[in-house]
């Protein structure tokens, strides 16, 4: 009987501590902060340079800890058609997303960078398209298909049909540290 | 007169040939070809513009107005096909798919690579050797509106000058002697999304160009530009008001369903033509004798039905016009309201068929949505549309009214998940063109055997990104997982008479000659030499990346007979090793990685040239 008792305590903590544990998950950060986007003028998209090391880009993107906001990452890739190029991760246009080969940098501040300003190679600029909230939620989700966020933040299921493995299930694989070639480098020019 | 002069010029050409076949027989002497046999009265001919003087130079990549490819050639045939070797070979430099045909004019062959979009002039007295190279310098930018790759379809020669387009979307014409730049003109605009990929054509004095971007939801037009100066002399929408289409009096469609007033406007919701598609990225046919020429227009925008009720008048339409004006003649909307990505941008065969104990000129349309039209080019009457291909979204066309019947079932929305759609989106043949033979009377049409799943969702149209609004998923369709086809089609009693099953899609073009050869390429490298009578492959040589090219037949500066192809994977089919993309995600490269995940088994990327001949 006490033995049950103390069973029934036991579950219900588990249960209750459970339950928070998914609201924190489902959490919406209206005070989580992103980096500060000046940050990103200074972002360097490669660790080479003349004279000794630098500590290489490291940026904490807090949004990575939060699924609501790579959710909300994940709706703006498609509404904004990143996902026309990118696809769900796998590339078309563009380059693939769910890969290690990281052309213009893996680090949550060099993929700002890279869809505020747009890179050359056909790339856009989504400067005054997208505020800059918005473009760290994005950066988060962007991550997420390579595996580069936490399972438990990273989306787990698509409505839509399905397609390659979800995000939650990427294998994380570290990014190249050369990155990749832009396709057009492998050109005469 | 007129007409017994072509009659004339018909049995003048058949002789010919059967007399050129005939020399190259073994056994025995061969009896006198009588143009009065049945055999004789029942085969097709080629239009009247097929019927040139074989000179031996391949001068547009369909080497004819009636883009036959039909090569009178004959030194290569079936039984001697066996001993091709490789003669010389040239690297392009280039990466991504080579889908173009090389030119020949007199002894320098002229190569268009992908993006960047170089043109090499080579020397073919002394094989290999670059005469001089054109860059165009393409903005590099317009990577990123192409929707399938980087391909550029190849270049046309006439009046002493080469004529291409590039990538971003510009028009260029270079003296084919020296490589200057002659003139170069913009026709679209990349932030758009517009890109030009097709090949030109040009028609008495005038280069006829078309745009790319039906995935980007730009708006369709083909225009001509004088070939002297690059001055645009008439530009022709596909969709919005008559004006734009250049529809006049002279406007005489043969279906109900296709008449009307600015039915460009009111087939589609409020302003959607505007960004509706119906581009011009495939191929042109010209008939001298009716001065039309002929084209087919691309897909509508965006790819879920359900964003644009009504027929999206003009997109995935047949429609031929003046060829000195533009003014719209005729018309046929293969596919109203299209539901799965079915371009019209296929080839027009012009040919001339007995039907009905008549002999009738007509186009023989291999189409995205997997029937062979015969269509009668004066009038625009479909005269038969026999399925090639496993179809299971559309029930037959109705020759009454011209109506092709849907399934039901099949049929995609927002948010809802159709499966098993044959064909799939780049449809039972994409854009690689088919061969006409006078001689067999058959058609050689290399295509795709896929499937695919369909989910339609919101698209959102951003200018110069994708407006699609679909997830699309394909995979082989019925068999042992063979994702191509190469079938030679009979056109009079519409049927296939021979068929090649292949692992990947044939998405190379094919040629036919008068050695009774076919040849074309698959995507895990093999170049193929093909009996054109028995579909008994006679040879094949494995090159360096698979093949997605054109090839073409041509007589050397020494008389020898030489075919010519370009190896480089690529295309929407190779998007797959050409940009690197991620085989765990089906979907990628609008849903075509799905059936193509193990073609980085099979093949790596690398643009080469290679050319064969007889010992």
């Amino acid at each position: 009987m006490r033995l049950a008792r103390r069973l029934a305590i036991v579950f219900w903590a588990a249960a209750a501590a459970l339950t928070s544990a998914s609201c924190m998950r489902e959490e919406r950060g209206f005070r989580v902060s992103p980096p500060p986007s000046g940050r990103v003028q200074t972002v360097r998209l490669t660790d080479f340079q003349p004279g000794p090391a630098q500590p290489p880009e490291v940026t904490q993107n807090a949004y990575e800890e939060n699924a609501y906001a790579v959710s909300e990452g994940k709706r703006l890739y498609e509404q904004m058609n990143c996902v026309g190029c990118h696809f769900h991760g796998g590339g078309g246009i563009g380059p693939a997303l769910m890969d290690a080969h990281w052309i213009y940098g893996s680090d949550p501040s060099q993929i700002f960078s890279t869809i505020v300003q747009g890179r050359p190679n056909g790339m856009p600029s989504f400067r005054n398209k997208l505020n800059d909230d918005e473009v760290w939620k994005i950066a988060a989700y962007v991550r997420s298909l390579s595996g580069q966020v936490a399972k438990d933040v990273a989306p787990s299921r698509s409505d839509d049909m399905s397609g390659p493995p979800p995000e939650s299930a990427t294998e994380k694989k570290p990014p190249v540290k050369s990155g990749g070639i832009p396709k057009s480098a492998e050109m005469p020019k | 007169m007129r007409m017994s002069w072509r009659v004339l010029l018909c049995f003048c050409v058949g002789f010919a040939f059967a007399a050129c076949s005939n020399a190259n027989k073994d056994g025995g002497p061969a009896a006198a070809p009588q143009p009065k046999s049945p055999q004789a009265t029942r085969l097709p001919t080629g239009a009247q513009s097929a019927g040139e003087q074989e000179d031996g130079q391949w001068l547009m990549p369909a080497k004819n107005y009636a883009s036959t490819r039909f090569s009178g050639l004959n030194e290569i045939n079936a039984e001697n096909a066996k001993a091709l070797k490789v003669a010389w070979t040239f690297s392009t430099g280039v990466n991504r798919g080579h889908e173009a045909a090389p030119l020949v004019v007199g002894d320098t062959m002229y190569v268009v690579t992908p993006y960047p979009n170089i043109l090499y002039a080579l020397d073919l007295k002394n094989p290999g050797s670059v005469k001089w190279k054109y860059e165009p310098d393409p903005a590099a930018a317009a990577q990123g509106v192409a929707c399938c790759d980087l391909v550029n379809r190849g270049a046309a020669f006439a009046d002493g000058k080469i004529f291409y387009n590039t990538l971003d979307a510009h028009t260029v014409a270079v003296d084919a002697a020296t490589g200057k730049e002659v003139w170069k003109t913009q026709v679209g605009d990349i932030n758009k999304g517009e890109t030009v990929t097709m090949a030109p054509i040009v028609v008495k004095g005038k280069v006829l160009v078309g745009n790319s971007g039906g995935e980007f939801g730009v708006r369709g037009w083909i225009q001509a530009l004088g070939a002297a100066d690059g001055k645009v002399v008439w530009k022709a929408y596909n969709a919005g008001p008559d004006s734009d289409v250049l529809i006049g009096p002279d406007f005489k469609p043969f279906y109900a369903k296709d008449q009307g007033k600015d039915l460009g406007v009111s087939t589609w919701p409020p302003d959607a033509w505007k960004i509706g598609g119906g581009t011009v990225w495939g191929w042109i046919s010209y008939d001298p004798d009716l001065n039309l020429i002929y084209y087919g227009s691309g897909n509508p925008g965006p790819w879920n039905p359900d964003a644009r009720p009504g027929d999206n008048k003009w997109t995935c339409s047949v429609i031929a016009r003046d060829a000195d004006t533009g003014a719209a003649k005729w018309a046929y909307q293969v596919g109203p309201h299209d539901l799965y990505d079915w371009d019209g941008i296929n080839e027009s065969l012009l040919v001339e068929i007995p039907f009905n104990g008549q002999q009738r000129k007509v186009l023989v349309r291999p189409e995205r949505d997997g029937y062979v039209y015969v269509i009668d080019r004066a009038t625009g009457e479909v005269l038969s549309a026999e399925p090639f291909a496993h179809l299971t979204a559309t029930k037959g066309v109705d020759l009454k009214t011209g109506e092709l019947a849907h399934v039901e079932e099949k049929k995609p929305g927002t948010g809802k998940v159709v499966r098993d759609i044959c064909p799939a989106a780049p449809g039972a043949k994409d854009w690689e063109p088919s061969a006409f033979s006078p001689q067999t009377g058959l058609v050689y049409i290399p295509h795709q055997n896929l499937c695919m799943d369909f989910e339609g969702v919101e698209a959102n149209y951003i200018a110069g990104t994708p407006y699609v609004g679909a997830n699309v998923k394909m995979y082989a369709g019925p068999g042992d997982g063979h994702r191509g086809e190469f079938t030679a089609w009979d056109p009079v009693a519409q049927r296939a008479v021979w068929k090649i099953n292949e692992r990947f899609p044939v998405w190379s073009g094919a040629v036919v000659t008068a050695g009774d050869v076919v040849f074309y390429g698959t995507m895990d490298g093999y170049f193929k030499a093909v009996n054109a009578r028995t579909g008994e492959v006679v040879w094949q040589f494995k090159v360096g990346s698979g093949i997605i090219g054109q090839p073409v037949v041509y007589k050397g500066p020494d008389g020898k007979e030489y075919v010519a192809i370009l190896s480089g994977v690529g295309g929407w089919s190779g998007a797959i090793v050409a940009g690197g993309l991620d085989p765990r995600d089906p979907t990628a490269a609008l849903g075509y990685v799905g059936a193509m995940g193990d073609l980085p088994d099979y093949s790596t990327k690398g643009g080469m040239l290679y050319v064969f001949s007889l010992p």
